[in-house]
């Protein structure tokens, strides 16, 4: 019997890859162990081993080839004394994930595209006519950092694999090759000690980048980022800056369980001292980001792993900056509001796309900034609108639609011609099993019944 | 007590320097604990009473632009770091005119302008933030170290060995001084420490460590000048344990309990790190008994100067309570 070699997933998250190289070919001997190929992901390079002893019968899928799906076979091995006849090319190229249970419910396919982004509804400030250019928002990050760091000698990051492994999500590649191991600094694995190292290089006189792998690691940092980076500015009467920034992806990746899947938003968006920022396309992480590396105070900088791979539009501007604290209308429309941040307004459009289709016209706030809030824009929506749902993938208690909702029931009770609708991720901890992950996380449905509730449409 | 025997080199002039840097936390910390009782100073409050020699030995090892950086028992260090008594006081009593405005408050106070960055609540978390002051300081080139205090207590909090091995790794110039004074809030390091010698802490990580008697301020500034310029070369961070005491209880509200009368009546009689000292100058008739009385007069006269200014100053304006909580982006 020959042996199937497939296109391993090297992440949670990969669904694709490019084959680099081959490092056998047909008739060769190879034992377990032995490396067969290089592939890519755009995480990471990786070598593929053989895990069968075999001669290699037939290559299937030739050195270079771009987005080879996870399980695509891509290697047919010989057993001893086998001939190359024996081999059949396969009828079908097998699925990664066979073993998934088909989904009981409607839920969202991690692997479906990306929505492609509404072009923005309210005017970005920017010169009309601007060349937009395409980018993956990790590249976004990167870029963002790498001219922050070109222009201002203090700024460095610090992290576990920022340097050398060229990042964990690969955000800090290519930083090491430029700007040396003095300002991209690989840390061992302790959250607590180096998030207050950061402190204090901060509050001496730099300006740290400090890169958690996930910020469910910061939590054993969030001392030092609450009690001392956030509020010691005020304790000093005005005297103790602290100019850093944490940043590294949150919320849910894609089946990795409870413990790595936990969105802070609302955690950090609770702490006075601190600035809040949470951003959803390529053009914000990159603006946005600047914009934090130059902020002179404590920054919390949440991405989205789910995001990082996604290739946007983003304006062909030097030195491009977007302030911190400004929400961005993403969709006009009168009927609703939706708001949302970092992922979850994708989730937001697409879910305004299938209600246009129904007559049902949303406008979508993109927070962009949870603290401070730009409760300005939300309340002229809802004055505009007169219902309101609030979106977001972190638990619905004290969460950040919670918050939007009582600030809109203050400030614009008058107008609401519905209570407002929250939605949000299941109140239990966040299960690995597909189906259920699938059924705890909001998805573009769920934004879509929540705004009929609002609109009391069946 | 680890106990320095033989006199220590010294002259008359540094004698009686130290003499009045040591007599000045003493006294206004008695001067705190009084106004504490009174009802002008409120929350918490830690006294620095019988440790005096282990900052003023070290400020002698301290070059410009050193940084100090030390826990919440933290009046003694600003005093030693040349920080104002009255603006200290005022902080105390929560006042305008305080080092934060007030508010801070006792455990929460600093001088960017003295290189005293705080003042920190909570039990070890100052010990990666003075390490990161280190990075700065080298990153930047400027020759500086950066003088880390923490105690018996915080000697065995996880992101203390966090920060000794980055710091160690990165040979930060970083100068661990960890106060052992021998009680962390009510429980003994017998009690709460698998291994006491708190200077072999470091060992693991390749840090040097020397235990100190924390009650003779020659020998401390000794160790400190030693310890200061072994980690000013480049050779990375170093570990001192003085051994030293609080007289008072942990907090105003300590009853202390937890030890015998007996035991820190040993301590004040024998080991007091001032009488040391007095007595040397004394002996060595560098100071007759009239010219310690008239120091003593002389800072008195600070202590109530800076008490008369910390009940007089205002309470902050309640419209400080909305500033300094986030900083103006500069466009």
């Amino acid at each position: 019997m020959s042996v199937d070699v497939q296109m391993p997933a090297l992440s949670p998250t990969m669904e694709e890859g490019a084959l680099i190289k081959w490092m056998v070919k047909e008739g060769d001997e190879v034992r377990s162990g032995d490396i067969l190929a290089e592939i890519e992901t755009d995480k990471a390079t990786m070598e593929v081993e053989a895990v069968d002893e075999g001669i290699v019968g037939k290559i299937l899928v030739a050195a270079g080839s771009q987005n080879v799906a996870v399980g695509t076979v891509i290697l047919q091995l010989l057993e001893d004394g086998e001939g190359a006849d024996v081999l059949k090319t396969p009828a079908k190229q097998v699925a990664a994930a066979a073993n998934v249970t088909p989904e009981p419910a409607p839920a969202p396919n991690p692997a479906a595209p990306p929505v492609a982004p509404q072009p923005p509804a309210q005017e970005l400030d920017i010169p009309a006519g601007t060349k937009m250019v395409e980018i993956s928002v990790r590249d976004a990050l990167r870029d963002a950092m790498a001219e922050e760091m070109r222009r201002d000698e203090r700024v460095f990051i610090m992290g576990e694999e920022v340097a050398q492994y060229q990042g964990a999500y690969k955000v800090t590649r290519e930083l090491l090759a430029e700007f040396g191991d003095k300002r991209v600094i690989d840390t061992p694995i302790t959250e607590h000690g180096f998030a207050g190292i950061g402190v204090g290089a901060a509050m001496g006189g730099l300006r740290p980048i400090v890169e958690f792998m996930t910020w469910n690691f910061a939590m054993q940092a969030i001392d030092q980022i609450i009690n001392s980076a956030a509020k010691t500015l005020y304790m000093s009467g005005g005297q103790m800056r602290c100019p850093i920034v944490f940043r590294g992806p949150n919320g849910a990746a894609s089946r990795v369980g409870a413990q790595h899947s936990h969105d802070y938003s609302s955690w950090y968006a609770n702490v006075p001292g601190l600035k809040v920022v949470a951003p959803y396309d390529a053009a914000d992480a990159k603006g946005l980001l600047k914009a934090a590396i130059r902020d002179p105070n404590p920054i919390v900088f949440l991405e989205h792993e789910m995001m990082y791979g996604e290739v946007m539009d983003i304006p062909d501007i030097e030195d491009y900056i977007v302030p911190i604290g400004k929400a961005l209308v993403r969709r006009v429309g009168t009927d609703v509001t939706i708001t949302a941040h970092s992922r979850m307004v994708g989730r937001a459009l697409e879910a305004a796309s299938e209600l246009e289709k129904e007559g049902i016209s949303a406008e979508v706030i993109d927070l962009r900034t949870l603290r401070p809030l730009d409760s300005a824009t939300i309340i002229a929506s809802v004055k505009k609108t007169n219902r309101i749902v609030c979106a977001e993938e972190g638990w619905g208690q004290s969460g950040i639609g919670a918050e939007i909702a009582a600030r809109v029931m203050e400030q614009a009770f008058d107008y609401l011609d519905a209570p407002p609708a929250r939605v949000f991720q299941k109140d239990v901890p966040l299960p690995y099993a597909g189906n259920l992950e699938a059924l705890s996380l909001p998805n573009a449905r769920d934004v879509v019944a929540a705004v009929k509730e609002v609109c009391y449409v069946k | 007590m680890v106990k320095t025997s033989g006199k220590l080199k010294s002259s008359k002039a540094e004698l009686l320097r130290l003499y009045k840097q040591m007599l000045l936390i003493r006294r206004f910390e008695e001067k705190a604990g009084q106004l504490y009782g009174m009802g002008f100073i409120a929350g918490f409050c830690h006294l620095y009473i019988g440790q005096e020699a282990v900052v003023v030995g070290i400020r002698g090892a301290m070059k410009d632009g050193d940084q100090m950086i030390t826990s919440y028992r933290d009046h003694g260090h600003m005093l030693a770091c040349d920080m104002e008594p009255r603006g200290v006081m005022a902080e105390l009593t929560g006042r305008r005119d305080g080092y934060s405005r007030g508010k801070g408050g006792s455990m929460h106070m600093f001088s960017v302008e003295k290189n005293f960055y705080g003042g920190h609540g909570i039990v070890g978390a100052q010990v990666p933030i003075g390490a990161g002051l280190s990075l700065a300081n080298k990153y930047l080139g400027n020759g500086a170290i950066s003088i880390v205090f923490f105690g018996d207590g915080a000697a065995n909090q996880g992101q203390v060995y966090e920060t000794f091995n980055m710091a160690k790794l990165w040979s930060l110039p970083t100068l661990f001084v960890i106060e052992n004074n021998q009680y962390a809030m009510g429980t003994s390091i017998k009690r709460a420490s698998a291994q006491t010698e708190l200077y072999k802490r470091g060992i693991s990580f390749g840090i040097k460590g020397v235990q100190v008697d924390g009650m003779n301020v020659l020998a401390v500034q000794e160790a400190a000048l030693k310890a200061a310029k072994h980690v000013r070369s480049g050779k990375g961070p170093l570990i001192l344990e003085m051994m030293t005491y609080r007289y008072r209880g942990h907090s105003m509200s300590d009853p202390a309990k937890y030890r015998t009368r007996e035991e820190v009546n040993e301590v004040r009689e024998d080991h007091d790190p001032i009488d040391r000292v007095k007595n040397r100058l004394l002996d060595e008739k560098w100071a007759g008994l009239e010219d310690l009385k008239a120091i003593d007069k002389e800072i008195k006269a600070v202590v109530n100067d800076a008490s008369d200014f910390a009940k007089a100053s205002p309470e902050p304006d309640p419209s400080e309570l909305y500033t300094d909580v986030l900083l103006e982006v500069e466009t």
